[in-house]
């Protein structure tokens, strides 16, 4: 073991099984030379990865706190997942930049993370969870879905790693909408409460910008997932017997580094500690 | 008539089950049972689902702070681990009658013990890597013995959770390891979790032998195979030898190996603390059962509506059915 010592081929995390694409894999194929991606394509990634970084984050802090142990398991899957897809995307933006994913998700300030402010809504009670999950796995499904088809190999191999958990995550928000909704009063009321919290965000989700036009092929369009969002989302709110929130849709503003009141917190939690040994390697 | 037949069948069973442990084989849920026997593996296994569940808590308590995404990722998988084990666990309980609800409402009533170790707080990064190596080193010494025990599903579900806890103990070693080798600053942070964290989890192996009341009834049964000492003495030899790969050392100078026995032995562990942590008086009782209960409490709701919703989509199904 102790040759293993900084070498991520060895580590604890190898004797995970199958072919799937590891963020240590796409670290290794950048220091042996791959083809890095370019400026546009990097600052995509940052977007794709920093959702699913501060989606994880959030998520991870229910495990032990779930309501029931198979909540605790699930839960801290789709955390698992969202962090293993951020790792990945984080990795291939840094390749561009010569920074870790590490650098990237430590040793960044507030204004410089990407993500869009649905992903650092508090957790609030379950329902409130359920809704955001419910919202990111209706935008982040066909997303990847799509991202597969991108015209950059990487991002692509990614996303085909992605779709197939998302597509998990998607049916746990669905059948929880559908359980929360036609369960008790008090559940109804709070499912209610959690998608009118969460709603507002999920305008920032699709809108396009100059990049994502000028990246053309190698990125999905944000507003070309919209009418897919919602027929989804609509479909099973039809089920559920609930409306869709009609409610105004927040400014947003977290593709340009401009965030809410939470996100300040949520950062100075997860970067205590590498920032207080900066350069120490764990 | 009907207490005479009863009788008669507790005999025969007797006789059966007596026969299955002299041959060292396995008691499977439909067989008849003693029942000192049914209940003190529902305690023992409802007490080791219990210590799986509030383990969660001191390392969850970095998960949002892991110091890397990687570290990040392996301790939310450990964590979950956890989770899974007290779930496979309690299913094992319940296989002897008694039903999950209970043993969770035992835990949050304050009624049920789970492993003492579990009270003490992880203060710095390093304990995350001083518990998976000798918290989960320990308890591994603990349980491979046990994937043998003589009742069939306790056994089997510890086959499973073993094969985890081997990769939770070496991840434990990897960050130690790495700290060691790290600055002066983490290998200080990691020397003192180490410290920190010796006693305690030498203790987690439970009192001396000759103050160990269930220890030899569970032994007759199959259940224990080893006593608490040989275990704790085996394990102190697999620290002594870890310990220089990691260049660190133990706070114990009384560690020695008695050629006479051929066995480690170790210096005196304080009882009296191990006793009061075990009665409520550690430092993190109050805080560990505190959260699990909320936990439990503020879910009610998730889970009554969880349970409304499939006895309404049952109804619906009845009457599409009689239509």
């Amino acid at each position: 073991m102790t040759q293993s010592l900084g070498d991520a081929s060895a580590s604890a995390t190898r004797i995970t099984p199958g072919n799937a694409l590891r963020p240590e894999d796409i670290a290794l194929a950048a220091r042996q030379g791959a083809e890095q991606p370019s400026e546009d394509v990097a600052e995509y990634a940052l977007r794709l990865g920093d959702d699913a970084l501060i989606l994880a984050q959030r998520l991870g802090h229910w495990i032990s706190r779930a309501p029931e142990l198979e909540e605790d398991v699930a839960l801290g899957n789709i955390a698992l997942d969202q962090l293993g897809h951020a790792r990945s995307f984080l990795t291939y933006a840094g390749s561009a930049w010569g920074k870790s994913e590490d650098d990237l998700a430590y040793f960044r300030r507030e204004p410089e993370f990407r993500s869009a402010h649905l992903f650092e809504q508090p957790n609030g009670d379950f329902a409130a969870t359920i809704a955001r999950q419910f919202i990111a796995a209706n935008y982040q499904f066909p997303l990847y879905r799509e991202l597969t088809h991108s015209g950059d190999p990487m991002l692509a191999a990614i996303a085909a790693k992605a779709v197939k958990e998302v597509d998990y995550h998607l049916d746990h928000s669905t059948q929880w909408v559908l359980r929360l909704a036609g369960g008790t009063d008090e559940s109804r009321r709070r499912m209610i409460h959690g998608l009118n919290l969460m709603w507002p965000f999920s305008g920032e989700l699709f809108q396009d910008d100059a990049l994502t036009e000028r990246l053309g092929a190698a990125a999905v369009l944000p507003s070309s997932l919209r009418a897919e969002f919602d027929r989804s989302t609509a479909e099973v709110l039809a089920e559920a017997e609930l409306d869709v929130p009609p409610l105004p849709m927040a400014t947003g503003g977290g593709r340009l580094g401009r965030h809410s009141e939470h996100l300040g917190y949520l950062l100075a939690e997860m970067q205590v500690l590498a920032r207080e040994f900066p350069g120490a390697s764990w | 008539m009907e207490q005479d037949s009863q009788s008669a069948q507790d005999t025969a069973g007797q006789e059966n089950f007596d026969a299955i442990i002299a041959k060292d084989s396995r008691i499977e849920p439909r067989d008849w049972m003693p029942d000192a026997y049914r209940r003190s593996l529902v305690r023992q296994i409802s007490q080791h689902a219990h210590s799986e569940i509030i383990g969660m808590q001191p390392e969850a308590n970095w998960i949002t702070r892991a110091p890397s995404l990687k570290r990040k990722s392996i301790l939310m998988a450990k964590v979950q681990d956890e989770a899974g084990h007290g779930l496979y666990l309690y299913s094992a309980a319940e296989t002897l009658g008694t039903p999950r609800d209970e043993m969770m409402d035992a835990l949050v009533a304050g009624k049920a013990r789970y492993s003492s170790i579990f009270n003490y707080p992880a203060v710095t990064w390093a304990d995350m890597g001083a518990i998976g190596w000798m918290v989960d080193g320990a308890a591994i010494c603990n349980q491979v013995p046990l994937c043998r025990a003589s009742y069939g599903p306790y056994g089997r579900a510890m086959v499973r959770v073993c094969k985890e806890e081997s990769f939770h103990q070496r991840q434990g070693f990897e960050i130690l390891l790495e700290l060691a080798n790290g600055t002066p600053e983490q290998r200080a942070m990691a020397q003192d979790a180490v410290n920190r964290w010796y006693a305690p989890s030498l203790m987690m192996f439970g009192p001396p032998d000759d103050d160990s009341p269930n220890s030899k009834q569970s032994m007759a049964w199959n259940i224990k195979r080893f006593s608490n000492d040989e275990l704790r003495n085996r394990f102190v030899g697999m620290l002594v030898e870890q310990v220089k790969v990691l260049g660190l050392t133990l706070p114990d100078d009384q560690i020695g190996f008695n050629a006479e026995t051929g066995k480690w032995e170790h210096g005196p562990l304080d009882w009296e603390e191990f006793k009061e942590v075990l009665v409520g008086r550690g430092p993190c009782n109050a805080q560990r059962l505190e959260r699990r209960r909320s936990a439990h409490e503020e879910g009610a709701w998730v889970r009554e509506a969880a349970a409304a919703y499939a006895d309404k989509q049952a109804a619906k199904h009845a009457q599409k059915d009689a239509a």
